[in-house]
């Protein structure tokens, strides 16, 4: 098994939304907080892709965002290679460490600067992080990732608007490997992409993967995408890590009532005409979430005790779940 | 980029296309040119007072009867040619109009990209400063910093510093509206994903400032100053009619217009007449170059 | 094409005129939908889908245009009608359904306000029979504790909830013809699955032709009775769900499917990869001679480079590929 390139302990993250303090002392009103990510524990090994998977609110978002530094965790500890990057202390050492992860982003639109030539956009990295000599070798280098994922060294003159979704998330990927990082997260690459564009960016990117040896974090909402590319699936509700285990485990023998609600919703193309048991309830606010398992008012299997305790997550062997009723041979 | 994309690009097309913008241009760079080689182009130097010809005052425009052929649009109360004065005038009110703008994007700007950049506390402080300041008419403003400067400065030294003081004080009364809007995209843009991908990159915070934010935040600006141009003009004009704007020495055409108010109703009409319809012929020509510019920008009208 | 059909699509062609020539969006494009069936129009982005749709509901924006081709609604052509008329047939004999239920409800308005109004716009009830309607219809799309959510404002509402709102106002003035683009792209997958069972059951009950626009194949499969794939402004293949979904014909259909990601036994990164189909959607101002997908397709030969395909009957399908051309097949 290989070693853990990237390990969470216990992260949690807040959000004050509380209404402004005028507005409080006035009404009344208590502190609100958002608990975006609770109690998120896992590693990401080396070599391997991780898949997060869940619906709006899960925090799997946020949960990238804390890992690559674009917030601060509010409790627990991240790991990059064994040592510490959640210190708000040690800013050097985690900035040394943090040039070694990039990420990819959802919204091919939003995600290059519609000002900046392409060339300059992918070279920003190798710029910042002062890996080339001098302007030739950073021509060279921009050219060389234009042509790895699929564009042409002449596309580099271009602004990001004279391209298609796809090709600006090609851009995209360039960018995040001219920095030569060895850890990837990429946060919903395909879901703004036509399907046909996806398939193309899903094989490039598991082509960069075998050929540079990277260790992808890929998070998405959609099951049959991540059951292509991952190794590993986590799926995430209401900021809770429910169940961890190996694709093929977790597609062939879900434990966890969401992730089999989950991969109940997934629409049958295989048109075997399949009956599928309708799906219960919404998912809730975050900011008032059920007492003890966040599940318990859309799970068929909730007793007292998933109404009153939060389930921890539990490992046998390769796979951990949070459920009372799966540690208890319920289910 | 060759002039044949200059010509296609879809600002020049829409320019071409519309034959007031075409007409407001055509006269901006007229006031402009004016204003610009008046030394060389105005028949006499009003500002010097040697030159000037008591003699010659209240002289009616060269058409009119008792006009004379050395001064096309009669003289005032000193002696000055209307049109060179007019000319020279233009000139100071172009370029304090022009100056306090800059100073008041520049000022603006820069307010508007760390309020929205940072948040918190600093923006709010810099909002609720400028919501104070908008609660008050800029005109006031720009007294209130003249007279401040009034107060503070030598008084020998007030001639050679009242246009200074003029530039900032109309600059001082204008940088809310570049803040606000600045603040405004800038939040929004630093929303978006690029800015994010730029801080996992490693940027400090005052590079994505000006390298990320900053150009995609101008757009807006552009028009407001074009706008604003006009704006600080009649902000300049008002002033030097209330006699708190530029020396009696060097008038602009607001002093123009004031002295030639008090002789309006005695029947030298062409002291105010002129000047009056120059600046509005310049305010109105700038006005509706900002308005092309506005909706020509516009994504969503295009 | 059945006289009993409710909508009738003929060569319809929107086009756009611009400064840099004329741009064409839809480019004959043929169907027809029978009362109670599901058509689901399938593309990519660029396709030309959503402009079908706002074509036939009257909503293009100037200067696009209607430029030819007809459009009949219960017999009746609608697509040359004044504004008012257009106006009057719009929320009475034709519902439709966005894709941002946010956006598509007023925030201002009660959904009960929205709903009456849009009831005695174009029926002639009184309020009470108004509301008692609304109240109905807010029962029908499965809203709990109607009586008490038909005085809430839209932001009360999740986004589930609000999309059944938002159905339940398309229906409202009992259409015959429901237009939806993209109505659950917007929504999670749990909630998805419970809005397109709802728009079938309501179609078949109440027998309203529904035309079901979306990129997502998966929400075809489950919802639509026929399907229809678009690809740069035309139809390249139409006809019953199963059939275009396993028996694909037309090279583009068959490679769309191909490059969905499936669950299925075998998973993980070990699987197969997906088939990609090489390029692009071309854009309109750059739009090949003859067949639109030839430069990208693998089975392109000398004549798909010349002379446009039209759709023509292959089994169950209507395809428009020259690889199916009864000459070259009975050459065969």
């Amino acid at each position: 098994m290989n070693s853990a390139l990237l390990k969470l302990e216990g992260i949690g993250k807040d959000f004050d939304v509380s209404r402004p303090w005028l507005n409080r002392v006035i009404e009344r009103a208590p502190r609100q907080l958002l608990h975006a990510v609770v109690g998120v524990s896992f590693e990401v090994r080396k070599g391997e892709t991780l898949a997060l998977v869940g619906e709006s609110g899960c925090g799997k978002s946020t949960l990238a965002r804390l890992i690559v530094g674009l917030h601060a965790p509010t409790r627990g500890r991240i790991e990059f290679d064994g040592i510490e990057i959640s210190n708000p202390e040690a800013h050097v050492e985690t900035a040394r460490l943090r040039r070694r992860m990039q990420m990819i982003f959802q919204d091919p639109y939003a995600s290059l600067n519609p000002r900046w030539r392409v060339h300059d956009i992918v070279a920003e990295p190798v710029r910042v992080l002062g890996l080339a000599k001098d302007e030739a070798e950073i021509t060279a280098r921009v050219a060389e990732l234009l042509r790895q994922v699929g564009l042409a060294a002449e596309d580099g003159e271009k602004y990001p608007h004279e391209f298609s979704g796809g090709q600006r998330q090609r851009i995209s990927i360039a960018r995040a490997l001219s920095g030569r990082p060895d850890f990837l997260v990429c946060d919903e690459p395909t879901s703004a992409l036509d399907v046909s564009v996806q398939a193309q960016i899903l094989n490039l990117m598991s082509e960069l993967q075998a050929q540079l040896g990277l260790t992808y974090l890929f998070i998405s909402h959609n099951l049959a995408v991540v059951s292509h590319v991952a190794d590993r699936i986590g799926v995430m509700y209401l900021g809770r890590v429910v169940e961890i285990a190996a694709s093929q485990e977790l597609l062939a023998r879900p434990r966890h009532p969401y992730t089999r609600m989950l991969l109940d919703a997934v629409p049958d193309l295989e048109m075997s005409g399949r009956q599928r048991t309708p799906v219960a309830g919404e998912v809730p606010n975050p900011l008032a979430p059920p007492s003890g398992c966040a599940f318990h008012p859309r799970c068929p299997h909730a007793n007292a005790r998933c109404s009153s305790e939060s389930p921890k997550l539990v490992w046998r062997g390769e796979t951990a779940s949070a459920c009372h009723a799966v540690e208890e041979n319920r289910i | 980029m060759n002039l044949q994309r200059i010509w296609n690009h879809d600002l020049a097309y829409s320019f071409r296309r519309s034959p007031v913008t075409i007409a407001a241009a055509a006269l901006t760079l007229i006031c402009m040119g004016g204003a610009l080689f008046a030394p060389w182009i105005a028949p006499y130097n009003p500002f010097d007072a040697s030159s000037l010809d008591l003699n010659a005052a209240f002289s009616p425009p060269t058409w009119s009867a008792q006009g004379s052929p050395n001064y096309l649009l009669g003289t005032d109360d000193q002696g000055r040619d209307v049109l060179s004065t007019i000319l020279y005038g233009a000139r100071i009110s172009l370029g304090v109009g022009l100056a306090s703008v800059l100073f008041a994007m520049v000022l603006g700007v820069s307010l508007g990209l760390l309020s929205g950049y940072f948040g918190g506390t600093l923006d709010a402080f810099i909002m609720r400063v400028a919501d104070v300041q908008l609660s008050f008419p800029a005109i006031l403003i720009a007294l209130l910093v003249d007279g401040v400067a009034r107060v503070a400065l030598p008084s020998d030294s007030h001639d050679e510093i009242a246009i200074p003081v003029l530039i900032l004080s109309i600059g001082v009364s204008g940088w809310v509206q570049y803040a606000r809007t600045v603040r405004g995209s800038t939040l929004v843009e630093k929303g978006k994903e690029y800015v994010q991908a730029a801080r996992v990159i490693g940027r400090p915070a005052l590079a994505i400032m000006l390298r990320h934010v900053l150009p995609n935040v101008t757009g807006p600006v552009l028009v407001i100053a074009t706008i604003h141009i006009a704006t600080a003009i009649i902000t300049e004009a008002t002033l030097s009619f209330l006699g708190v704007g530029v020396p009696p020495t060097r008038p602009s055409l607001g002093t123009l217009i004031r002295i030639g108010n008090e002789y309006l109703l005695s029947g030298e009409w062409w002291i105010t007449l002129f000047p009056g319809i120059a600046l509005v012929t310049l305010v109105l020509s700038v006005n509706l170059l900002g308005d092309w510019l506005r909706d020509a920008l516009n994504p969503k009208l295009r | 094409m059945t006289s009993g059909a409710i909508l009738e699509v003929k060569d319809l062609r929107v086009e756009f005129p611009s400064r840099h020539g004329t741009l064409v969006a839809v480019n004959g494009v043929s169907f027809s939908i029978a009362p109670g069936e599901v058509l689901g129009v399938v593309g990519e982005s660029g396709a030309g889908k959503s402009l079908t749709g706002t074509a036939i509901i009257g909503l293009l924006e100037p200067p696009g245009r209607v430029a030819a081709g007809e459009i009949r609604l219960e017999g009746e052509r609608i697509d040359n009608l004044q504004h008012e008329q257009m106006r009057r047939i719009r929320g009475r004999r034709i519902g439709a359904i966005f894709q941002d239920p946010l956006t598509s409800l007023n925030p201002l308005y009660t959904v009960g306000d929205q709903l009456v109004e849009t009831i005695r716009t174009h029926l002639e009830v009184d309020a009470a029979a108004a509301r008692n309607r609304a109240l109905e219809l807010l029962r029908d799309v499965g809203i709990p504790a109607p009586n008490a959510r038909i005085d809430h404002y839209p932001h009360q509402f999740s986004g589930g909830m609000r999309q059944r709102v938002v159905i339940a106002l398309a229906l409202c003035a009992e259409p015959r013809l429901v237009i939806a683009d993209e109505p659950t792209t917007a929504l999670d997958v749990s909630i998805q699955a419970q809005i397109i069972q709802l728009l079938k059951r309501l179609a078949h009950d109440r027998g309203t032709a529904v035309m079901l626009i979306t990129h997502d194949m998966g929400v075809i499969a489950e919802t639509a009775d026929r399907v229809a794939v678009m690809y740069a402004g035309r139809i390249a293949e139409i006809g019953p769900v199963r059939e275009v979904i396993r028996a694909a014909r037309h090279p583009y259909t068959v490679g769309l499917m191909g490059s969905i990601p499936k669950l299925g036994v075998g998973a993980g990164k070990h699987r197969a990869r997906l088939v990609q189909i090489e390029g692009a959607m071309p854009r309109l101002n750059a739009m090949p001679a003859g067949c639109a997908f030839h430069p990208r397709c693998e089975k392109c030969f000398d004549r798909c480079k010349q002379e446009r395909p039209e759709p023509r009957r292959v089994g169950t399908n209507l395809t428009a590929c020259w690889l199916y051309d009864e000459q070259r097949t009975a050459q065969a």
